[in-house]
């Protein structure tokens, strides 16, 4: 399945938006005085006429979207995760959320993998804000392929969706034979009984890469790519759960909030098994380059597999 | 304007403001102070303004108003009733539980409630994307969206001020009511927003100044701001927080209170009294 391939998921978005704009006339791009970074630049040079830039106001970019789903758009507004699901929460909570409103919001550079900008902009708090919107779906695309997919996923749900796409290259792990994705299901990328990795976004190729370094010690690791964060798939994480006896969540996440806590409240209530978390341990970031930042906060394969070993050890 | 249009307008609005000491004096909580400045001029837009039909609320080329200053849902939803979009008798559910009022607008249970608002400083970007929508869509549409003039001190408001003269809405009209005060005394004392129209014109948008409780001004500004191209309009409404009832203007405390049940009756015959005098006019 992995590829040699690289390409950031904010790239996909852009890419995405063009190839449904060409369908659909009732989408409208907005943007925060970052369509450069967000990649809805992309589509603002095939259709200048649907792009609207709000300036650098983040609460006026949701509240505008808010205004334009209830004249039969389907509005996507993009700006870093930070100030998406951070400075405009409360818009998003009062004003697309609690009257359920069709916009999109699709937030660039999430998560720790921002690098050099540093904590200011890393931000690893927007799974555990957007879920608990009622009524919200999160959704965090692993790849190229998986990212346009969810874009085209959002478009066909009628309803507020969160989508974060990243900002660095990450490998291609799907392939042709990518059977499409569905809001609130997982996909089981990699059989094994011995432990489940249940991973999303860029984790998930650390996870499939931390299932071959257990599999040279004899151990066979299930890989669960999660990019329906919320509504979570509840089966494929319980099977996982009643087959391989332990789990260990993978997202460049805080620890709290996140896939993590969802996996640990719905384990715990439904099928008691030992969980480890990994993903950012409740710190803020700091500049440097993203490869190196993920290394340093544990965010690898390296650690993923440590980690599962630990559990399986039962240290 | 007609007198006798005039004359419908006045017993009208003496009729909505029953409902909103009605609405509150059942939730025993709720905001008579600022639904009663705002009655009039939401009297004005629903009967005398707005293209909108009861038995087809959410028919594409209906104009829409955008209650920024949710808090005073009473009054828009004792016109909406006075207009035909539900019975008068359910402003008695006003914040009951089950009831479609809810304390603040729900645009999903209550027909006529175009957006759902409460948190302030959120409706004029809310009704700019309308506004944006509508020229988009090529509908004649026209929005409008009542802030109150406390409201006006939270920074998204000139955000969407801004996108709104960028955009070149002509189409939307912003209007703040100026009662003066805000839950924690006048607006002058607590973060003042003056000069609000001085303000209002440096960020793009065409201003005007009128009495909001005198229906002839009403109709002059809002005939001069559809007359106006190319940018939005905001007309600033002098209002008396508590207008209609003696003991509730110009009091600060009658912001965020119900009346008990001896006020009640006193505000409901000051009313019935205003009733009767209009109706003979």
């Amino acid at each position: 399945m992995a590829g040699t391939n690289k390409i950031a998921t904010r790239e996909s978005y852009g890419n995405a938006l063009v190839e449904l704009a060409a369908e659909h006339d009732d989408i409208i791009v907005l943007d925060a005085d970052l369509a450069g970074a967000t990649k809805t630049g992309i589509f603002r040079k095939a259709y200048p006429d649907r792009h609207f830039n709000c300036g650098i106001a983040e609460a006026d970019l949701i509240d505008v979207s808010a205004g334009l789903s209830t004249m039969g758009f389907v509005p996507f507004c993009s700006t870093f995760a930070m100030f998406a699901a951070g400075r405009a929460f409360e818009q998003v909570r009062n004003t697309l959320g609690y009257p359920h409103l069709n916009v999109k919001v699709c937030a660039t550079h999430g998560g720790i993998s921002v690098g050099e900008d540093g904590a200011s902009h890393q931000c690893c708090e927007d799974f555990a804000l957007m879920r608990s919107i009622p009524g919200m779906v999160v959704l965090c695309p692993s790849d190229d392929i998986e990212a346009r997919a969810a874009v085209k996923a959002a478009y066909e749900y009628s309803g507020p969706v969160y989508i974060r796409f990243g900002r660095s290259a990450v490998p291609v792990i799907h392939d042709s034979s990518y059977a499409g994705f569905t809001i609130g299901k997982a996909e089981m990328l990699r059989e094994g009984s011995d432990a489940a990795l249940i991973a999303t976004g860029l984790m998930t190729a650390e996870a499939l890469a931390a299932a071959d370094m257990l599999e040279a010690r004899g151990i066979h690791a299930r890989v669960i790519n999660v990019c329906s964060i919320k509504p979570l798939d509840e089966e494929i994480v319980l099977a996982a759960a009643g087959e391989c006896g332990r789990i260990v969540t993978c997202e460049e996440h805080s620890v709290i909030g996140g896939l993590g806590d969802a996996v640990c409240a719905l384990v715990s209530e439904r099928c008691p098994v030992p969980v480890r978390r990994v993903g950012v341990n409740d710190v803020f970031g700091h500049s440097g380059p993203a490869a190196n930042l993920l290394r340093e906060f544990g965010l690898s394969a390296e650690n993923i597999a440590k980690t599962a070993m630990e559990l399986i050890q039962g240290n | 304007m007609t007198p006798e249009e005039k004359k419908n307008l006045r017993v009208t609005a003496c009729r909505v403001r029953q409902g909103i000491i009605e609405g509150t004096f059942r939730a025993k909580s709720g905001h008579p102070g600022g639904s009663l400045s705002a009655a009039d001029v939401i009297t004005y837009l629903y009967f005398s303004r707005m293209r909108v039909d009861p038995s087809d609320p959410d028919r594409a080329d209906r104009d829409r108003f955008v209650l920024s200053k949710g808090h005073a849902a009473p009054a828009l939803y004792s016109v909406l009733a006075q207009r035909g979009f539900f019975p008068v008798e359910e402003l008695k559910t006003l914040r009951h539980i089950g009831s479609r009022l809810q304390g603040h607008p729900n645009m999903n249970l209550t027909p006529g409630v175009d957006m759902s608002t409460g948190s302030l400083g959120q409706g004029v970007s809310a009704a700019a994307g309308m506004a944006l929508g509508a020229k988009l869509k090529g509908l004649d549409s026209r929005v409008y969206t009542l802030l109150g003039d406390g409201e006006i001190q939270e920074g998204q408001v000139w955000e969407a001020m801004m996108f709104s003269a960028h955009y070149k809405l002509d189409n939307l009209v912003v209007l703040v009511d100026n009662n003066g005060l805000q839950i924690d005394g006048a607006v002058s004392d607590v973060m003042s927003p003056y000069p609000i129209d001085e303000k209002l014109a440096a960020f793009g948008l065409f201003v005007q100044t009128v009495d909001g409780h005198d229906f002839d001004e009403l109709e002059r500004a809002f005939d001069r701001a559809e007359a106006e191209k190319g940018r939005p309009s905001a007309i600033v409404l002098k209002t008396v927080k508590g207008r209609g009832v003696s003991y509730m203007e110009n009091q600060v405390g009658w912001h965020g209170k119900a009346p008990n049940e001896e006020e009640y009756h006193q505000a409901m015959d000051e009313l019935a009294e205003a009733l009767a005098r209009e109706e003979v006019r």
